[in-house]
């Protein structure tokens, strides 16, 4: 798949591969959001993070760009880069519209640092898993084919077939080392700048788990309200009961509820649905760009039928099309099953009466917002 | 041996093996000899497939022609916590159809967390003319109108739970589409709806229905209907509320109070929305024979939930929310001697500071107080060694241990050590557990642990946990009756999964997500193992586009003897021989 977009600016890193389009770039820039430049089309993001603690990585690694950013979030996968947060004072309210993998950890603070070295970074890892690294293992394994017969594997024999006598020892906290293991592939988190380490620890430190609308100062401590994909591991049915019946209690002293708010999303002409917690925006304009990241891989082509390998050229006016925000619009349903265009009431109030969310083609929209006003009449 | 065994007419044996209900005996039945399995198989009435993809619906037909109930199950377990993206698959359609045709006198269907349209339930209810019972456990994309289809048509239907599923909500009218002539209803479960039956016709349809054991309402039930409704059914065991909510008002008090001594069968209590402790004391009478109570919906505190469990002595289930605090778990251990399981939910779990007071000791009062205590499901906030070990000493019969510490990698939060320890002493002393799930900050060590001593375990979940490949490799290779192994969040790779490849195939299914194991391996596994669907799943865009020694975001592994499946959504990819070129 050729990536037609800029790489993903990243702390530091400047290694990249390939040129931009400036159509790409035009079209990113009249995006509203004030987002950097996404690589929409899912490219390796075997780029490592750049740190200084990052063990040597091999050139392949090197050259790729750092694709953390581009993952769909929202009950979806993707993770956390830890640059991501760095670049979240550049949305409009500071607050992150994704949910990153990534756990926050507001510990005791002796804990933090330390700790900090365990988590793994979302979903991206694998840097230090360099191709020679693979390659030893691939050749050791098909040399000694072995690892086919092992059920119950003996303990003399695994570290052989896997091509090295060491694992990284483990003990405590201190079980996950930055530096580099010796010869051995290490698939533990290694590359979390530092300047990432002080920024989460800020955050962490001084932040709770709480997401929305919380008061926190949350300006580059998106760990505010920062929540791990499918964490606590609480069925959405009774997330979403505990969060109508907190509302209710709350309500007299204004404490804002906590708890996910997951509608589903879905787009003409995907192929699928997407759930989101509305409870992780706080404006339209997170929600709009969230949305836009979440679908784009459909417009372009990208996410559809896996029959042919992807290695489609990226249209640019199709691209064009998604950023320019006129192709399509969004609508919610809400209680009384009318379809409204997004954004003509203030968001405590949309988010209480969403109850799905649909991205309509504009010449499928029209009529719904003078429906609105009427609405509003009744209303008022 | 061979001789008497051929010696016993078919009509005999059929017989015999009528007695046998459980799968694996009928498994074990069918490979005595060939004349054993056809027979068994003519006669097998009950199937239950753990993984929709691990053989096809012509598969089974042909083996097993004269079914009357299917059990499946579809999407991986952490698709309950939406790690799992839209469309993944678990479509029901295919299953109904071909059995529409080849099962005429299918009677249960029980599906979990499948997706299930309305075209399937109207396929439902107009094929199977002897219907009796449809259970939909977590299982979502079907509308009320798919609900309407089966109250219609369904004239022997017995039982119609749909548990925690997602339901297109449209209208509560379905629910009068149940003909006045219909009376055989014993077991009705919509609490997971949200809009508003009608209640005169729910009020007719449990008062014409004689055998009803269970009804579980909803929450738009308002609780002062509530009494009229169990006025209809005195007879029965199970009972769901709705709103357990209202103005505290005498005479509403009173008739509630009096129907709830009217049920003198009841035994199980669920429901409990928005409860008010001002009308609890409508249930005292019957706390006492009751064995099972779902407050976990209750937003009560601890000193009503305490008087509550107090009184309930007879209680083998309790789910209930952290809102019970360690007071109340001592009372439960003081007063609840039968207690066999114990579920207890976080009130606010996105919230940073504890907002009740429950810790490790309420679970550690329970697990001395209630010596029959063998099923464990527990978030709290804070975890010790010392008390996981005490817990392992008290209940060595404990078969399913589920903790949650809200807070991934959290430490002994006194010694500041990993739980390793505690955990270990869990699979050491338990010698029969069958379910864990671990939390807390963990390392190798405790994955070394459970592949020395878990070897009755089936089912492990795990998540930010462990430090190498070698945590992996442990439990691959130590735990002999693993079925189901679910990881996310933790620090293995290629090595543990290549090198225990063939124990992949003896079990149900590998769930990895946000790991390290790269695409190159998944290819290989793919490959080489042609009976397991090696499936990778990655919103960023095929694997291919990426290095091989790049990570997958989610991989899930299965055994299957149906081949790769073609339903999948454009996020999935299988590794296959064929794949691998495709691919790459």
């Amino acid at each position: 798949m050729s990536p037609a977009l800029l790489g993903v600016e990243e702390e530091g890193q400047s290694n990249v591969s390939l040129a931009a389009s400036s159509t790409s770039i035009d079209c990113i820039s009249r995006n509203g959001c004030g987002l950097k430049e996404r690589n929409y089309l899912g490219l390796s993001d075997c780029s490592s993070v750049d740190s200084s603690a990052v063990p040597s990585l091999s050139e392949e690694n090197k050259n790729n760009l750092n694709l953390k950013a581009t993952e769909l979030r929202l009950g979806l996968p993707g993770s956390q880069s830890p640059e991501r947060e760095a670049d979240v004072s550049l949305l409009s309210t500071g607050k992150l519209d994704e949910k990153p993998l990534f756990p926050m950890l507001p510990l005791k603070d002796g804990i933090c640092s330390s700790l900090q070295k365990h988590v793994i970074s979302g979903n991206k890892r694998g840097f230090s898993d360099t191709m020679d690294g693979f390659s030893e293992v691939k050749g050791s394994l098909y040399s000694e084919k072995n690892w086919l017969f092992h059920s119950a594997g003996t303990e003399s024999d695994s570290p052989q077939s896997v091509g090295q006598g060491t694992f990284p020892g483990s003990s405590g906290m201190n079980a996950m080392q930055l530096s580099r293991p010796s010869g051995a592939q290490s698939h533990m988190m290694k590359e979390v700048p530092q300047k990432v380490l002080q920024d989460r620890c800020h955050g962490a430190n001084g932040t709770n788990l709480n997401q929305a609308g919380t008061s926190n100062n949350s300006s580059n401590a998106p760990a505010a309200k920062a929540q791990v994909v499918g964490w606590p591991p609480i069925k959405s049915f009774r997330k979403n009961t505990l969060a109508s019946s907190s509302k209710n209690n709350d309500e007299v002293d204004g404490k804002p509820s906590s708890g996910a708010l997951f509608v589903k999303v879905s787009m003409d002409g995907a192929p699928y649905l997407r759930k989101v917690d509305l409870r992780t925006y706080s404006t339209y304009q997170e929600l709009s760009c969230a949305l836009e990241k979440m679908f784009s891989c459909f417009t372009i082509g990208q996410c559809g039928s896996h029959g042919v390998p992807g290695k489609e050229k990226l249209s640019e006016s199709k691209l064009r099309d998604l950023l320019n925000g006129s192709e399509y619009v969004l609508t919610y349903e809400d209680k009384d099953r009318d379809w409204m265009l997004v954004g003509d009431v203030p968001w405590e109030m949309f988010i209480d009466t969403c109850k799905r969310l649909k991205i309509m083609k504009s010449s499928d929209a029209i009529g719904l917002a003078p429906r609105v006003m009427e609405k509003f009449k009744i209303k008022a | 041996m061979l001789r008497m065994a051929s010696s016993f007419p078919e009509e005999v044996l059929e017989h015999v093996f009528s007695f046998i209900y459980d799968d694996k005996d009928r498994n074990a039945i069918s490979m005595v000899c060939k004349s054993w399995y056809e027979i068994e198989r003519w006669c097998r009435r009950r199937i239950f497939v753990g993984n929709c993809y691990a053989v096809s619906p012509p598969m089974v037909i042909r083996r097993f022609p004269e079914v009357r109930s299917v059990e499946l199950k579809g999407k991986p377990h952490f698709a309950d916590f939406n790690l799992v993206p839209e469309g993944w698959g678990g479509y029901v359609y295919p299953w109904i159809a071909a059995m529409a045709t080849a099962y005429p006198w299918l009677e249960e269907i029980r599906l979990k967390r499948m997706v299930v349209t309305d075209e399937a339930l109207e396929l439902i209810a107009k094929s199977f003319k002897n219907f009796k019972v449809l259970v939909l456990s977590s299982c979502e994309g079907f509308s009320t109108d798919g609900l309407a289809a089966i109250a219609a048509n369904c004239r022997n239907l017995k039982e119609l739970d749909l548990r925690e599923s997602e339901v297109d909500d449209l209208s509560g009218h379905w629910l009068s589409h149940f003909p006045d002539s219909y009376t055989s209803l014993v077991s009705l479960n919509i609490s997971c709806l949200g809009s508003e039956v009608s209640f005169s016709a729910l009020e007719r349809l449990v008062g014409r229905c004689p055998n009803l054991r269970t009804l579980r309402l909803n929450r738009a039930v308002p609780l002062d209907r509530l009494a009229n409704i169990l006025c209809r059914a005195p007879q029965l065991v199970e009972l769901g509320t709705g709103t357990y909510s209202a103005e505290l008002q005498p005479d509403v008090f009173s008739s509630l109070a009096g129907a709830f001594s009217g049920c003198k069968e009841l035994r199980s209590l669920s429901g409990f929305w928005d409860a008010v402790p001002g009308y609890l004391p409508a249930i005292y009478p019957i706390c006492p024979s009751l064995t099972s109570l779902n407050l976990s919906y209750a937003t009560i505190r601890s000193t009503d939930l305490t008087k509550l469990v107090s009184q309930c002595q007879s209680l083998q289930r309790l789910w209930v929310l952290d809102y019970i605090e360690d007071i109340g778990l001592e009372a439960l251990a003081a007063f609840c001697k039968d207690l066999r399981e114990l579920r207890v939910f976080p009130s606010e779990p996105f919230a940073q500071e504890p907002n009740v007071s429950l810790t490790e000791q309420g679970l550690v009062s329970v697990s001395e107080g209630c010596p029959k205590l063998h099923s464990v499901l527990y978030f709290c906030r804070q975890m010790t060694n010392d008390a996981l070990a005490t817990i392992a000493r008290n209940r060595p019969n404990m078969t399913r241990f589920r903790l949650c510490i809200i807070e991934p990698r959290a430490p002994d939060y006194i010694t500041l050590q990993p739980l390793d320890d505690g955990f270990g002493a869990i699979v050491e002393h338990c010698k029969d557990l069958q379910r864990l799930s671990m939390a807390g900050l963990l390392t190798d060590r405790v994955f070394e642990h459970i592949g020395n001593h878990a070897k009755k375990l089936e089912m492990l979940s795990v998540a930010f946990a462990g430090d190498s490949d070698l945590g992996l490799h442990h439990v691959l290779s130590g735990c002999e009756n693993l079925r189901k192994l679910e990881i996310r969040d933790c620090p293995f790779g290629d090595k543990a999964l290549l090198v225990n490849a063939a124990k992949l195939e003896t079990m149900r299914s590998l769930w990895m997500s946000s790991c390290s194991v790269s695409f190159g391996a998944c290819k290989l596994l793919g490959q080489k193992i042609p009976r397991l669907n090696v499936e990778v799943m990655d919103e960023r865009g095929p694997p291919g586009s990426r290095p091989e020694s790049c990570p997958v975001e989610k991989l899930y592994i299965y055994r299957t003897v149906a081949g790769p499946r073609f339903d999948m959504p454009g996020f999935v990819w299988t590794m296959d021989e064929d794949s691998a070129l495709r691919l790459s």
